[in-house]
């Protein structure tokens, strides 16, 4: 492959995360480098989905700090996640249901849209440009993403696999630096699934976007990413290359042997 | 097939993204306003102008307001009346206290005044929604109900809390036939129609439904609650306090708080959910709805009980009017949540295949 792995751009040092008194997260450290396709993977109800909230600030950690390219959030927010250069994709699809494929895509724009109210309204002059040239950049995803068939289809008529498609066509639409992934491949049949592995693997690759995932799949997981935490009851139990992780005893004990 | 989607090749992203990709669409409209603008003058009589069409032109406005705030972007609002009576008041103020205002300044004036207090008043959207939400929407039109009635400098102090407007002119055309005002409210409403549209098919309407459809996911991709919830209470409000002003200036002349009570803000809701929720046309539809409904049932049910042999009092026919409302608002939320608009699109789809059932 052509990327390589850069220094360190993330690094979440003692996150600390409970809910009245479940502990989704306790103490859990790891970094993300640039360019890297780094998976999380644990058991159900692991803390892994919580993980993503707190990286792009869903949730609000009681403890800990998010290092960002040497920026320190304490208080990370989505917005503010977003202009970080953030983007994510949900585990259960949370597309906007009354609108179309593209305009769904267009939102991802959003940040990058700076026509004021009053000249969206009047339309002609720079709103239509804007719109335009961003529309441009949206079909070069829908290319991309081969779902030109059903651009202007509503995506609640969608069925699972092709949401999934359009929900990571979203957060592409953001450019962002770094790309959460929540369970991209679930429910999905073998070939959605390699449909999917190129996509993300296509956008490491060429954009060199930096990608953090959640999944289930060990197969997927051992042939998509560079390194893997492992997480059980909100802990960290292991961290390093797919084969550490594999050969790692407690792993085994905990996740591998495990029924999930 | 007589409509048809298919066959007309867009070559550019500009050619797809007009108002009406689809030219049959783009005709039908040019057909209607220049039916509106030239033909409907010449066919109303003076009692069109007054009971039907210039009533239906500006709740149309207003509807199309209410529409962008609950339609488009989710949030439910029971105070749409008291934006009206904002803007009506405001352009009044502006009206007498102010030498040579002129009248289409007022209208916007009023307008802007209406969105500025929207603001204030969608505040409580940032922390509440649904129900709470329309429990503090009420209380801002029980709270302009009040002052409008007891303050009485918004009324210049007139005993008997009514006021009105005389000699209005637009850039010298004397508004003052029926005629006039069908022409002015028309003119109003194209354009304001015009300016929803790009709203909604632009970046703002976007965000606006982002909020509605998955608010976490809007802000995860940075949309800020705030912008959007508090813009489309801005320019839903701007919307009602115009027509607002119109419906006092033009189709009331003189009028009292009570025309713009609770009773309006429901109508108009109603408006929008029979028209269709998030649908520009689908404002127009329940504006003529609502407007024609009650008309059409004077004339009708007296006659049906003629042929039954049964009087049928105006009273029976004023109950008769809330039950068949309140029948079609139960159907379409349960049945058809996106209204006649839907029903409309449906019949197109229909035409599309015809004469091929499937
Ligand atoms: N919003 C929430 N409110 C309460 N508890 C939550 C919430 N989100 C997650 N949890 C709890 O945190 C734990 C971890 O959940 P989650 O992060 O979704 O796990 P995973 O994605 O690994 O399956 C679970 O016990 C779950 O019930
Ligand atoms: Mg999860």
């Amino acid at each position: 492959m052509a990327r390589e792995i850069g220094p360190v751009i993330l690094d979440l040092k003692n996150l600390s995360l409970s809910f009245g008194g479940v502990k989704a997260l306790t103490d859990v450290s790891f970094d993300v480098c640039e360019h890297e396709i780094r998976a999380i993977i644990g058991p159900n109800g692991a803390g892994k989905s919580s993980m993503l909230n707190v990286i792009n600030g869903v949730y609000r950690p009681q403890e800990g700090e998010i290092v960002l390219r040497g920026g320190h959030f304490t208080n990370m927010t989505p917005y503010r996640a977003a202009i970080a250069g953030f983007a994510r994709t949900f585990q259960n699809i949370a597309l906007f249901k009354g609108m179309s494929v593209l305009d769904n895509i267009m939102t991802g724009r959003n940040l990058k849209m700076k026509c004021s109210l009053l000249q969206q309204a009047f339309w002609f002059g720079p709103a239509r440009r804007e719109e335009l040239a961003h529309r441009a950049r949206v079909e070069e995803i829908i290319d991309f993403l081969e779902i030109q068939h059903i651009r202007k289809t509503p995506v609640g008529r969608l069925p699972y696999g092709l949401q999934k498609r359009v929900d990571l066509g979203r957060a592409l639409a953001m450019e962002p630096r770094i790309l959460l992934l929540d369970e991209p491949m679930a429910g999905m049949n073998v070939e959605e699934k390699q449909d999917m592995s190129r996509f993300i693997l296509d956008v490491n690759d060429q954009f060199g976007t930096t990608i953090v995932l959640i999944e289930h799949d060990m197969g997927v997981v051992m042939d998509l990413s560079d390194r893997v935490v492992v997480l059980d009851y909100g802990r960290k139990i292991g961290d390093g290359t797919p084969d550490e992780v594999r050969a790692n005893p407690e792993v085994i004990k905990a996740y591998l042997g495990a029924s999930h | 097939m007589i409509y048809r989607e298919n066959g007309h090749f867009k070559t550019s992203y500009a050619a797809d993204r007009q108002i009406f990709p689809i030219p049959q669409d783009r005709w039908a409209i040019l057909a209607i306003l220049a039916f509106a603008f030239a033909g409907v003058p010449l066919l109303a009589d003076e009692y069109l102008f007054r009971a039907i069409l210039i009533p239906f032109l500006i709740l149309s406005l207003a509807a199309l307001g209410v529409n962008l705030l609950v339609g488009y972007c989710g949030q439910i609002t029971l105070g749409a009346g008291a934006f009206m009576a904002i803007g009506a008041y405001a352009a009044y103020n502006f009206m007498i206290r102010i030498d040579d205002m002129p009248l289409l300044a007022a209208l916007l004036l009023g307008g802007l005044a209406s969105a500025a207090i929207g603001i204030v008043f969608g505040t409580p959207s940032l922390r509440v929604r649904g129900l709470y939400l329309a429990v503090a929407t009420l209380a801002a039109q029980f709270f302009w109900d009040w002052a409008f009635l007891r303050i009485k400098w918004f009324t210049d102090y007139s005993p008997s809390g009514s006021v009105s407007i005389a000699n209005l002119h637009v850039f010298g055309w004397k508004i003052d036939s029926p005629l006039d005002k069908y022409l002015l409210c028309l003119a109003v409403l194209t354009l304001f129609a015009l300016l929803a549209k790009n709203l909604v098919r632009g970046a703002i309407g976007r965000q606006w439904m982002a909020i509605r459809d998955m608010d976490v996911a809007a802000e995860v991709i940075g949309i800020r609650p705030m912008y959007a919830k508090l813009s489309a209470f801005a320019v839903s409000s701007f919307f009602l306090g115009v027509a607002g002003a119109l419906w006092g200036f033009i189709h009331l002349g003189s009028w009292e708080p009570a025309a713009f009570s609770i009773d309006r803000s429901l109508q108009l809701l109603f408006m929008v959910i029979i028209g269709g929720l998030g649908s520009i046309m689908g404002s127009f539809f329940g504006a003529a709805f609502i407007v024609i409904l009650p008309i059409f049932l004077n004339q009708f049910l007296p006659w049906l009980g003629g042929l039954v042999g049964l009087g049928i009092s105006t009273a029976a026919v004023s109950h008769a009017e809330f039950m068949i409302f309140g029948a079609l608002i139960v159907f379409f939320l349960i049945v058809e949540p996106h209204g006649l608009a839907r029903l409309w699109s449906t019949a197109k789809e229909k035409l599309r295949l015809w004469p091929f059932p499937h």
